[in-house]
């Protein structure tokens, strides 16, 4: 509640010059560093290897799916709104992918997932704009009328996806698995609609100050509709994303991954602050990458699932804290 | 009390609804049967409230409410005389969590829904770690009393949840109640005002955890031991909240309509329930009801524009 009215202007030039600038990502990719060099000392100790092809695989692997849904909840979250429908959308997408694939083939699978998850990010924009539904109302609704569809259409996984789509989950590039490949394209897809098209300046603006935006000429309601429709689509190609790695579509997939919560951490962890107007997508791509090295090494040293989620717990803690302090030594 | 109108209306042709379709519902029993279902989430709604209207959110009550039958089961192990020590050592656990989770909000200033995700993945994983996975032990006779048993006809949770009530309404008309109102419609005009407002802020966490601490009480007598008891009732809680036209954001809302909202989300749950909705779309009706009541709730109270909460 202490956010300033203060819009920061998305810096101008490279997207290394805006990490090395005292950008709001900085602080996480020295985080990201400093991990890398702690699970690297780690796995040593453990008598690992931690730059060794199977976990360099590994990491890249495990972020993908939520890499992507991260980056739509990054555009949600920067014109000051947030997905809390991510979850059950990427769960309703796999399976429309899987049950659509087995009947009609795969591009027909992709257009009817897309179409699915634009309708969803237009119904949760619409909802919060025009119904003036407050958005963590609004898309916790929407979650829910996902989740009774999925309980009244589907008792398990569902549907089956060829072959030649599972290639997706699963091929990669030397080290770079195809599915990290796509996460970059649509992370730096989403960096050139920031920073370089009006509608980029338009989210900034919309959440740095709705009213002031208004005044200015943005129409804020359709940002933030857009805003919506792109994060539904991030949550639609992940789902696809979940249906290549499965063979099938499954019903519980995206909430059993925690992507709606875990998405928001990974965005605000990058540095974007949850009120909007100030962060980008690099901040987030790093937020993943912690997540998932931080996965990694908890793997390694063979430390039980549950101490995960206290340790998660205490760094997102820890990272905001040290953000605020950031925030006010300026 | 004109505030509390739009949702007691909806709460009452709710409660007209399930009356028809199920007569024992005007008998004593079946109407505190309802109540006594509806007691635990009322409850954590009324913590809940404190805490939204404050300006902020408290996503941990879930996780809390699991943590603490969890903790109760192992502790009590089914011997009576751990009932009492028990129970007082549960709302302190809830109070603790509460102030660890107003402290943290207000002095190092990380948002509240950062800092109570933090605390629900903290709760959920430690409280794992600690049992294995699997809940053991069991709660006494004595304990599981308070969410079953009945002084006479009266269920135990019905009696709570009125002192609860009674509490947080004379809580409301004290200072405390205006100085929260006031924190969380504008912080920086009540701060200059000469309000505490961290201190308040963080009474209001301790609140919501004490309000969790209750809950479980009732749940753990109510429903018994399990991993999932708790699961999904912070959301339940604020929407609960909202339902009851308490604006997100503070400064607005009635904590009687708050609890108003409780009792006809669970109401809500009934009629699906007796219309044999339930399991299947369930959800989907549930989800559609809290968009469209909302929705219809911010055409009666424009919202005020969301300049002003930003630029506080």
């Amino acid at each position: 509640m202490t956010q300033q009215l203060r819009t920061t202007l998305p810096t101008r030039g490279l997207a290394l010059r805006g990490i090395a600038a005292d950008s709001p990502a900085r602080p996480v990719f020295m985080a990201l560093g400093v991990m890398l060099i702690l699970g690297w000392a780690l796995f040593a100790f453990d008598g690992g290897q931690f730059f060794d092809e199977s976990n360099i695989v590994g990491i890249q692997q495990r972020s993908a799916a939520l890499g992507i849904v991260a980056v739509g909840q990054t555009l949600a979250i920067l014109a000051g709104s947030l997905d809390l429908s991510v979850a059950f959308l990427m769960s309703l997408s796999s399976l429309v992918a899987a049950e659509t694939m087995a009947q009609y083939g795969v591009l027909p699978a992709i257009g009817a997932v897309l179409a699915v998850s634009a309708l969803t990010g237009f119904v949760n924009g619409f909802a919060i704009t025009t119904l003036k539904v407050h958005a963590f109302i609004a898309t916790l609704g929407v979650s829910l009328i996902i989740k009774g569809i999925l309980e009244y259409r589907y008792d398990g996984p569902a549907g089956r996806v060829p072959e030649s789509f599972q290639h997706l989950g699963y091929d990669r590039v030397g080290p770079v698995p195809v599915s990290a490949l796509l996460w970059l394209a649509i992370a730096a897809a989403a960096w050139f609609v920031l920073r370089r098209t009006p509608l980029g300046y338009r989210i900034y603006a919309v959440g740095g100050g709705p009213e002031v935006a208004r005044l200015s000429g943005v129409r804020t309601d359709r940002v933030i509709v857009a805003t919506h429709v792109l994060c539904s689509l991030t949550a639609g190609v992940a789902g696809l994303l979940l249906a290549a790695r499965l063979g099938a579509g499954a019903p519980t997939v995206g909430t059993d991954g925690g992507y709606d919560l875990e998405s928001i951490a990974a965005v605000v962890l990058g540095g974007t602050a949850l009120a909007g107007g100030k962060g980008g997508v690099a901040g987030t791509v790093g937020g993943v990458l912690l997540l998932a090295v931080l996965d990694s090494v908890f793997n390694q040293l063979e430390i039980d699932s549950f101490a995960k989620d206290v340790v998660r717990g205490v760094v997102l803690v820890a990272a905001l804290a040290i953000y605020a302090r950031r925030r006010l030594a300026r | 009390m004109r505030r509390n109108l739009p949702i007691l209306g909806v709460l009452a042709v709710l409660l007209v609804a399930i009356a028809i379709a199920n007569p024992f519902f005007l008998e004593p029993e079946g109407f505190l049967a309802f109540v006594k279902r509806a007691a635990p989430l009322a409850i954590l709604a009324a913590g809940q409230y404190f805490v939204i209207v404050s300006g902020e959110f408290d996503l941990s009550v879930g996780s809390l409410v699991t943590a603490e039958v969890v903790i109760a089961a192992r502790l009590i192990d089914g011997d009576p005389g751990a009932t009492w020590p028990v129970v007082l050592l549960l709302l302190a656990f809830g109070a603790l969590i509460g102030l660890v989770n107003g402290m943290v909000t207000t002095l190092l200033k990380v948002p509240s829904f950062i800092v109570t995700l933090g605390m629900l993945l903290i709760l959920s994983g430690a409280v794992f770690l600690w049992t294995g996975g699997s809940p053991r032990g069991a709660l006494s006779e004595e304990f599981r009393q308070f969410g079953r048993g009945s002084l006479g006809p009266v269920p135990w949770s019905v009696l709570i949840l009125v002192a609860a009530v009674a509490a947080v309404i004379a809580l409301m008309r004290s200072d405390f109640g205006r100085t929260l109102l006031a924190a969380g419609d504008n912080p920086v005009a009540a701060r200059l005002s000469g309000v505490r407002v961290l201190r308040v802020k963080t009474t209001a966490f301790v609140l919501s955890g004490l309000s969790a601490a209750v809950c479980a009480v009732l749940l753990g007598g109510f429903a018994g031991v399990s991993a999932k008891v708790g699961e999904g009732l912070e959301f339940q809680a604020i929407t609960a909240v909202v339902l009851g036209g308490v604006a997100l954001g503070g400064g607005r809302g009635s904590a009687v309509a708050a609890i108003a909202g409780a009792f006809t989300l669970q109401a809500l749950f009934t009629l699906l329930n007796l219309y044999g909705i339930s399991g299947a779309l369930e959800f989907t009706v549930q989800g559609l009801i809290l968009v469209l009541a909302v929705a219809l709730g911010s055409v009666q109270f424009p919202r005020r524009a969301k300049s002003a909460s930003t630029t506080a």
